[in-house]
């Protein structure tokens, strides 16, 4: 008899338990519809975390099933972010701007207001002109567009082009990371259109809700960030449920082989690379309304390799491990280099976590490279093989 | 004045015959200039003193420069004052003649001392000390002036260094173009400058070739034009038309501020010009109740584009030469039109030289890298830290070794051996464990990279540290104005040229080479033909190391020392190998030069903005991949592993 796919797949079931829980408990617990034991920036950094564990799972899914080290997916995640930024710079900056010309004697004229966002915008990279990529800022449907097509079309191209000469293994992760390196060169440029190194910044600032706390606001992204990991983990789990979940897996064991089975290895790895691309935009999308501010360096090569980091601690070809790792690196990331951790006194030296996690990162993600390939992840499937 | 010393001086030089009168008295005679000279009266004195042609003359100017001359009250007599301060001392024969009383010291203001100082030039142009000359001739050459050119002609005669003597004549060109009597005078010298490519002999060109902006309603005949400009096409109507009203031939034109200003003054009852306010929400409808009200004569009348285009069109503008002779403008025309095409070749030179020191430091930085890959598939991402090892060893070894050139002698073997041994260490315990896991591999060694990174930022901070280059590295080697190259790059561009001959004979011509080579295209052939692949991996491995570890003190010498430098290196690195094509030294040689060339050339291409040179860079190489996917130089047959 052929098994239901929540039967195949027990974690989506536990995953999706686990998040509403959560979820429901964040909710009592946060400032706004709660107890108010909950810090609204705390609750912000929770939904922030949340989109880690999206980005990671599509991390996960290219990388740890599809055997494709992508060292660019943080590229994608900023793109999501740039795009939904942009709509939220402009619409925030646009009712600021007319509520100000609004006391005016004589209305203002369409031009001026622009000239005014342009001022209010741009002055910073020395500007007032908008730029052509912000054609569509004033359209959040279209934003939200963007926010899956740019990242995806970008994947689609890049993806084409490598796959389609057979680029594989380090190469393909080197080429990866130069995409990345490339585009957070250009965005650190001023004249890109974007403010360079100044980024996009305000960004938790709702247009249109301008009457909602800034608790409320976060819990809403809270919701939405829950709802989205809620859907990606499914979504991912269906994809590589089933016939076409085995050959992506083939392909990362031995790729030759499944293409000499007949399969077009290319066509899967393209779909695999270009749908994680999407999902991370999506994650990006979320993650910097409740960060406030984006800006290129977060999108330089070393924070889609620590990407990988997660990915590898929590365990890879687990989806749960990705979220295991991204939630475990990033809370205790915050917890040594915050000052939570207490410094260690060897009497001739002084350990300082702010100085030193970033060693002990290092050598704990070599230790697991080396001894632990499954990484946490693998403890749970030790737990639950002892249980069946 | 000044063309009276000139004369006066000529003859000095012409006939050697000097007037009989000693200093103190062409002094007293003008002793009121002296003591209180002003920009005017020091004229007179500064001719009488070079007419004189007295030896005494210069030495007595530069003290008065210097406001060391004293005027004695008792007898109005000048002196200057000894050493110590105690006695007077003779203007003429410098001997001390009586005790220093009532004194007054004699300071002259700038412009005076500018003036003694142009006088002066012209006794240093002749002074028996070579550094004097040198000196003066400087000073002409930073302000160059009309009144300067014939004591410097006339000093070329006597000038004794030969160097000295043709850079004489160069100014002596250079002036004469400038300040000729005649016309004929000044061609020939615009066309001798023809050859020269130093900035100074441009900047003289392009000061002939100086305009001024004009504005009239028909084109003059009797002036120097160089270009009659079109609005629109040659500059921006806006433009045109503000050169217009700065000359008060047009009114200016009427902004969107004025207005929105006269709108808002003339609001009766929620109207202005025959139209509600709410309606004034386009600069078209603003417009038309503007000119209402301009109608009634309330407001000035609307300058609008229209009135522009009219205005524009009944007038032309053009550029006029400063010079009104066309024969020296057209020569001057040709010249610089000649030195363009030297110029061009020579930036070309210039930039080939760039690339080729960019490209030396890539291949070093990258052939370590490329052995590792090449040899054992593995990609070391700890690579530039190897490299910032090296840079830190280098200024580690100068805190113990204060003579630069001892302490670069003695860091870059040092380097050598600790970046070798960190790479076996590395090998032995991490690399060796994950054969056949090449992803694997490079996440732990990006792992390693971490924490290396790290340990730099605790033990040396954040800071850059400086690693000082010895002094004789010092400098640049130029060739003209355009070409040069610094020392160190040359210093680089040897140690890369060292490193691949050195290479290319371990490689070809050592039992190591032999082996590694055995590894490189067969593993598992080459173990069965008794040869330890566990051991060639080490000992690559420690080479490549090795060299990122000399490559770091090279590159400290010209960039800071940071615990970052190492990822600055490393994605350029991977971009060599992998251009290049894995395995191969000639192949990493191509993919430096090829990277390090393009650079250069995408940066000369748009000079203001390095960040969009190496994202075009980047782009160039993810497609470049696609035609070539093994790189420039790609291994065949068997070799090649698949």
């Amino acid at each position: 008899m052929e098994r239901t796919f929540v039967a195949r797949n027990p974690s989506v079931l536990w995953f999706l338990l686990g998040l509403a829980g959560f979820t429901v408990l964040i909710t009592i617990l946060s400032e706004a519809t709660g107890s108010g034991v909950i810090s609204t920036s705390f609750v912000k950094t929770l939904g922030k975390t949340l989109m880690l564990c999206l980005v990671a799972i599509a991390m996960d899914v290219v990388w740890g099933y599809c055997g494709i080290l992508s060292l660019g997916h943080f590229a994608f995640f900023g793109i999501g972010g740039y795009a939904v930024g942009m709509w939220l710079m402009y619409a925030r900056t646009k009712e600021i701007v007319v509520d100000n010309l609004a006391n005016a004697v004589i209305p203002a004229t369409e031009a001026e207001i622009n000239n005014a966002i342009g001022i209010q915008i741009f002055g910073v990279v020395g500007s007032s002109e908008f730029p052509a990529i912000w054609v569509f800022s004033d359209s959040l449907f279209l934003q939200l567009l963007a926010v899956v097509l740019v990242p995806g079309l970008l994947a689609l191209v890049f993806g084409w082009l490598a796959f389609r000469s057979r680029v594989t293994g380090v190469y393909l992760s080197i080429l990866t990371q130069a995409m990345t390196l490339a585009l957070a060169l250009y965005l650190f440029q001023n004249d890109s259109g974007l403010r360079g190194n100044n980024g996009l910044s305000g960004l938790q600032n709702i247009p249109g809700l301008g009457h909602l706390s800034q608790a409320q606001i976060s819990i809403g992204f809270f919701w939405a960030s829950a709802l989205a990991l809620g859907g990606g983990y499914p979504l991912f789990a269906w994809v590589l449920d089933g016939k076409m979940g085995s050959v992506i897996k083939a392909i990362r064991d031995d790729e030759a082989r499944v293409r000499f089975l007949g399969y077009h290895v290319e066509s899967y790895k393209l779909f695999v690379f270009t749908l994680t691309a999407m999902v991370a935009g999506i994650a990006g999308a979320l993650y910097y309304p409740q960060a406030g501010i984006i800006n290129p360096a977060e999108i330089a090569p070393i924070a889609s390799i620590y990407l990988a980091v997660w990915v590898a601690i929590g365990g890879r070809g687990r989806l749960y491990g990705a979220v295991l790792g991204a939630v475990f690196v990033s809370l205790a990331s915050s917890w040594f280099t915050g000052g939570g951790a207490p410094d260690i006194n060897l009497g001739f030296y002084v350990i300082r976590w702010t100085d030193w996690w970033l060693v002990l990162l290092g050598l704990s993600f070599v230790a697991v490279t080396l001894f632990f390939p499954g990484g946490i992840g693998s403890l749970f499937d030790k737990l639950a093989r002892r249980t069946s | 004045m000044f063309r009276l010393i000139f004369g006066v001086l000529l003859g000095v030089f012409a006939t050697s015959a000097a007037i009989a009168q000693d200093l103190q008295s062409i002094l007293q005679t003008h002793q009121e200039e002296v003591t209180k000279p002003g920009r005017r009266s020091v004229g007179v004195v500064l001719d009488d003193l070079v007419a004189s042609g007295l030896p005494e003359a210069a030495p007595f100017l530069e003290k008065w420069q210097d406001k060391e001359v004293y005027l004695r009250d008792t007898d109005g007599l000048f002196f200057y004052l000894s050493d110590d301060e105690t006695e007077i001392v003779d203007i003429t024969s410098g001997v001390a003649v009586g005790p220093a009383d009532d004194l007054t010291q004699i300071k002259p203001n700038g412009g005076v001392r500018r003036s003694i100082g142009t006088a002066l030039v012209q006794f240093q142009l002749s002074d028996p000390d070579i550094n004097r000359r040198r000196g003066a001739i400087e000073a002409i050459a930073r302000d160059m002036q009309a009144s300067q050119l014939e004591p410097l002609m006339a000093s070329i005669d006597g000038e004794t260094d030969p160097n000295l003597k043709a850079v004489k004549e160069r100014l002596v060109g250079m002036m004469r173009a400038s300040f000729g009597e005649t016309a004929e005078d000044r061609v020939a010298a615009i066309e001798g400058m023809a050859g020269d490519l130093s900035v100074d002999v441009r900047a003289v060109l392009n000061q002939i070739l100086a305009t001024k902006r004009h504005v009239a309603t028909e084109l003059p005949e009797d002036q120097n034009i160089a270009a009659v400009l079109q609005p629109g096409a040659d500059l921006p109507m806006e433009d045109a038309y503000d050169i217009l009203v700065a000359t008060e031939l047009a009114q200016p034109r009427t902004t969107q501020d004025q207005i929105k200003a006269a709108l808002t003054a003339n609001i009766i009852e929620g109207r202005v010009g025959g139209r509600a306010i709410a309606s004034l929400d386009t600069y078209e409808a603003r417009a038309t109740a503007y000119r209402a009200l301009a109608a009634d004569g309330t407001v000035a009348p609307l300058v609008g584009d229209d009135q522009v285009q009219a205005v524009l069109a009944e007038h032309v503008i053009f550029e006029v030469y400063v010079e009104k002779d066309v024969t020296i403008t057209d020569a001057a025309l040709v010249s610089l039109e000649a030195l363009q095409t030297r110029i061009a070749l020579n930036q070309s030179a210039d930039l080939f030289l760039d690339g080729l020191s960019l490209a030396s430091i890539y291949f070093l930085a990258a052939i370590g890298l490329a052995i590792t890959f090449g040899v054992m598939g593995v990609i070391n991402m700890a690579h530039g830290e190897f490299i910032m090892m090296g840079a830190y060893t280098g200024f580690v070894v100068q805190q113990f070794i204060p003579n630069y050139t001892v302490s670069i002698i003695v860091a870059l073997p040092l380097a050598f051996l600790i970046t070798f041994g960190a790479g076996v260490l590395m090998e032995r315990t991490v690399i060796r464990r994950l054969y056949h896991r090449p992803l694997e591999t490079l996440l732990a060694t990006f792992g390693i990279s971490i924490v290396l990174q790290q340990l730099a930022k605790n033990i040396f901070g954040t800071q850059a540290r400086p690693l000082t280059s010895p002094e004789w590295l010092d400098g640049a080697l130029v060739f003209n104005d355009i070409v040069a190259i610094s020392y160190i790059r040359i210093a680089i561009f040897v140690l890369a040229l060292i490193f691949l001959c050195l290479i290319l004979f371990i490689l070809k011509r050592t039992r190591l080479g032999l082996e590694v080579r055995a590894v490189t295209q067969n593993p598992r052939m080459a173990a069965s033909m008794g040869i330890n692949p566990d051991q060639i991996n080490m000992m690559t491995f420690g080479l490549g190391s090795g060299i990122a570890g000399i490559a770091g003190v090279a590159i400290g010498l010209y960039a800071k020392v940071t615990s970052e430098m190492g990822a600055d290196y490393i994605v350029q690195s991977f971009m060599t190998v992998v251009v290049g094509g894995v395995g191969n030294v000639w192949g990493t040689l191509a993919g430096a030069g090829m990277i390090g060339g393009l650079q250069k050339v995408i940066e000369w291409l748009n000079p203001s903005n390095t960040l969009a040179a190496q994202t075009y860079m980047i782009l160039f190489i993810i497609l470049f991949i696609q035609f070539r996917p093994k790189g420039i130089v790609a291994l065949k047959g068997r070799a090649a592993g698949d």
